[in-house]
């Protein structure tokens, strides 16, 4: 039980029982043993997911470890692939749209509108302005939920699990105002190619104020509980760096770009909607760690709290359909009483409708990053290729990269900090 | 023994004191790999709260669990998994499939996506919805409590009936 | 026919706003590369959002890493990196759309690649290319020379068939008995 340089037998009747002996150095065990190592081939191959608690959906690492250290590792997944690009190509257009919301559901209508923005502009529509300020609006409630998600989950995942909960109520707030909107929670199909399922209901623009005006003040709480807690510091500074030529080797986009510093957000850079007549500003990081990565997300919820005031006041009355009978769903009414709309209703839910023949690759801002559509149409009611660009594809590759070298405890930090969403990687 | 000294006591057979035992404490594990997880999460947090049944205990370990809540899709690279984590489980054990896509694959009837768990392992209810909103699965574990209390899972019969534990998993 | 003109909804129109970037990076693709680069289809004539330039698969590595880092190009984000199949001779196409995060133009290039042909591996230009290379690979079966780790990523390893691939069937579901084993080689 004693160091080897003991000279002392403790249990022995003269020993002093509180007499502590210090010892310069102890046992060189550098003789036989390589520095590096805990003790002899001390790797250990470890494999994490995929239903582990930690693993963000279903997702699996496994990792070579020395001790704690993850020296290197590889990721999979797939486990939650559903052929999404595959079903593209076998249902029409407008069949598409409910499997939008299954690919990042966190965030699901940022997916609608992107998709129904790509479909429309092969066919060349354009939607009235109310139309697209309601869109606007489901992108920035989106956004704002998407990274509450993000932000709490990664929170638990580093021990914080009150933040946790305030943010899921914030979030069942925000779900109160999307149900209005479509009677959906989390897989809305709220936007239609042309327009919009339902108008937003009367006074749903003061709702959202009024949760916005609530949602400030709850974040003000989260941001003091969390931002410069001790705990939290030490475990998200410096891990999981991404340097800003690492990102841009990576493809990373969104706020995990930003926060390493590069500039760029679709909205500012390619504005789309009316992005371009808002106020907002674009939060970056220098160090591109996962408490940059943190607070570029908590920065963005903010400004999209902003935003949403501003696409709120400038809402007015209006049609919410583009006036084009290619697409426009004809209305109950006219259905239930002439011949010809029960025709054109019947050809429009089962054959669907054409889209000219083109390819476009249509971006948005999404919550994760830049939100890609490529749809190429061959003029027929379904497409030829439904490819869709998921940001969390590329984040994912980089985990690797990130948690080399690092304890495995931070590389949990840096996954819940890239906020992988299985539905949108697997598609 | 009462203040006035006569005597009180309940009479009930041992069965059914047991499954009143089990039901209070449902201990989910929760096989969430997709939308449903979302909804799942929202049910155990603060709003709607699965503790108010016995169930805010979550298990991550199957050894630990006794229901089995499947959220979400399962696909043909997911199934091994799913199984090999309903036979760690220790009985009883009951699941509940939560959502179109581990009932029956729901809008993707696709190369990937496994038909429904049941093609894997029993279920013993089913929640319907794409995916369920947090009443649905609050009200789905009620009416598992029920069926447990009745002694009619699949797990309670086959304890019962005496099944030898290679039979217990469909093939 | 232009069939892109001027969508509020999506980001005006690029062929008016990045029109003489687009020629004068093209121009010099061109005198570059010469017969490498086989076909260019612009906005203006062919129904596309942003131009379309086809390149030779020998020399795809060369022209990405040119529009990566010439100043006249500048396209040094590879927004993504797909393949669709056409059903013609040669039946595959690599799609790769690129981004100039720093002046905002787009460009799409294309490889032709017909079945059972390899195409070069981009990793040396984006190292992100790995998983795309490997999903691709996956779902269309194109193999790509010189990538160290080129397996199935989205199905199973044990996974026969193509699925993306226009003759695949939509329910052709496969039942396998246990999920991979960790691999020790993979992290020697």
């Amino acid at each position: 039980m004693s160091d080897d340089l003991s000279n002392s037998y403790p249990l022995a009747r003269e020993s002093d029982s509180r007499a502590a002996v210090a010892f310069g150095g102890g046992t060189d065990y550098s003789v036989t043993r390589d520095s590096d190592d805990l003790w002899d081939d001390s790797r250990v191959i470890i494999n994490i997911g995929p239903t582990h608690p930690a693993m963000h959906g279903a997702l699996r690492m496994v990792a070579k470890l020395n001790g704690e250290t993850i020296e290197k590792s590889y990721c999979e997944f797939g486990f939650t692939h559903r052929a999404k690009e595959k079903l593209g190509e076998h249902r029409t257009y407008h069949q598409f749209v409910v499997f939008t919301d299954r690919m990042n559901y966190c965030s699901a209508l940022i997916n609608n509108v992107t998709y129904a923005m790509a479909v429309e502009r092969l066919m060349g529509i354009e939607p009235p302005e109310r139309a697209i300020l309601i869109r606007m609006a489901c992108c920035e409630l989106a956004r704002i939920t998407d990274h509450l998600i993000c932000i709490g989950i990664g929170s638990v995942d580093v021990g914080a699990f009150s933040y946790f909960l305030y943010g899921f109520h914030q979030r069942e707030e925000a779900y109160t105002l999307i149900e209005k909107l479509c009677g959906a929670r989390l897989t809305t199909s709220y936007t239609r190619i042309g327009g919009l399922m339902y108008d937003a209901p009367v006074g749903w623009e003061d709702d959202c104020k009024a949760w916005v005006k609530q949602t400030r003040s709850v974040f003000d709480e989260m941001d003091r509980l969390l931002t410069t807690n001790k705990i939290f510091l030490d475990r998200t500074k410096g891990i999981g760096v991404m340097t800003k030529e690492e990102c841009l080797d990576y493809s990373f986009s969104g706020p995990c770009a930003r926060a390493s510093g590069i500039d760029r957000d679709l909205r500012r850079d390619q504005p789309y909607m009316f992005y371009d007549q808002m106020k907002f500003e674009v939060p970056t990081g220098t160090n591109g760690d996962v408490y940059d990565r943190y607070l570029v997300r908590v920065e963005e919820i903010r400004q999209s709290l902003n935003l949403l005031e501003q696409i709120c006041d400038r809402m007015k009355p209006g049609p919410i359909w583009a006036d084009d009978k290619r697409v426009r769903i004809p209305s109950k009414i006219d259905v239930y009483n002439s011949m010809e709309a029960m025709i054109h209703h019947f050809k429009f839910f089962m054959r669907g409708f054409d889209v000219p023949a083109g390819e476009a690759y249509t971006m948005t801002e999404g919550a994760n990053g830049e939100l890609g559509f490529y749809i190429v149409s061959k003029g027929k009611p379904m497409s030829h290729r439904m490819r869709v660009r998921s940001p969390s594809f590329w984040h994912f590759q980089a985990l690797t990269l990130m948690s080399t070298g690092e304890k495995i405890a931070d590389m949990i930090a840096a996954l819940g900090s890239i906020n992988i969403i299985a539905g949108e990687l697997d598609r | 023994m009462g203040k006035d000294g006569s005597s009180h006591f309940l009479t009930t057979r041992l069965d059914d004191f047991i499954a009143w035992g089990q039901k209070w404490a449902m201990w989910p594990l929760p096989f969430g790999t997709s939308c449903c997880g979302i909804e799942m999460m929202a049910t155990l947090s603060a709003d709607y709260d699965l503790a108010r049944f016995g169930s805010e205990a979550i298990r991550f370990s199957p050894r630990q669990a006794d229901l089995l809540l499947v959220a979400g899709i399962v696909n043909s690279k997911m199934s091994p998994v799913l199984k090999t984590v309903y036979e760690q489980m220790s009985e009883p054990k009951w699941v509940m499939s939560m959502g179109a896509c581990a009932s029956s694959g729901g809008v993707f009837p696709v190369y990937s996506v496994t038909q429904g768990i049941d093609n894997i392992i029993p279920v013993d209810i089913y929640v319907p919805g794409c995916p369920p909103s947090p009443e649905a699965v609050i009200d789905g574990l009620l009416k598992l409590r029920d069926k447990v209390q009745k002694g009619d899972t699949h797990s309670q019969r086959r304890l019962k009936a005496g099944t030898p534990p290679e039979q217990w998993v469909l093939q | 026919m232009n069939i892109f003109t001027s969508l509020r909804t999506n980001r005006g129109d690029w062929a008016e706003k990045f029109g003489p970037f687009w020629t004068k990076s093209i121009e010099k693709l061109k005198a570059k590369f010469g017969t490498s680069i086989e076909e260019v289809r612009m906005p203006g004539a062919y129904p596309t959002d942003v131009p379309i330039v086809f390149v030779n698969k020998a020399q795809i590595v060369e022209v990405l890493s040119f529009l990566k880092t010439d100043t006249d190009c500048g396209y040094n984000f590879l927004a993504d990196y797909t393949a669709t199949d056409e059903e013609a001779q040669p039946r595959f196409e690599l799609v790769f759309n690129l981004y100039n995060r720093d002046q905002g133009p787009r460009i799409r290039v294309k490889v032709k690649v017909a079945e059972g042909e390899e195409s070069p591996t981009c990793i040396s230009v984006w190292p992100g290319c790995d998983w795309a290379e490997r999903e691709i690979y996956d779902m269309y079966g194109i193999k790509f020379t010189g990538h160290p780790n080129l397996r199935r990523i989205l199905m199973d390893y044990r996974w026969e068939g193509y699925p993306l691939r226009k003759d695949y069937p939509l329910d052709g579901y496969q039942v396998f008995p246990d999920s991979e084993a960790p691999d020790p080689e993979r992290l020697k």
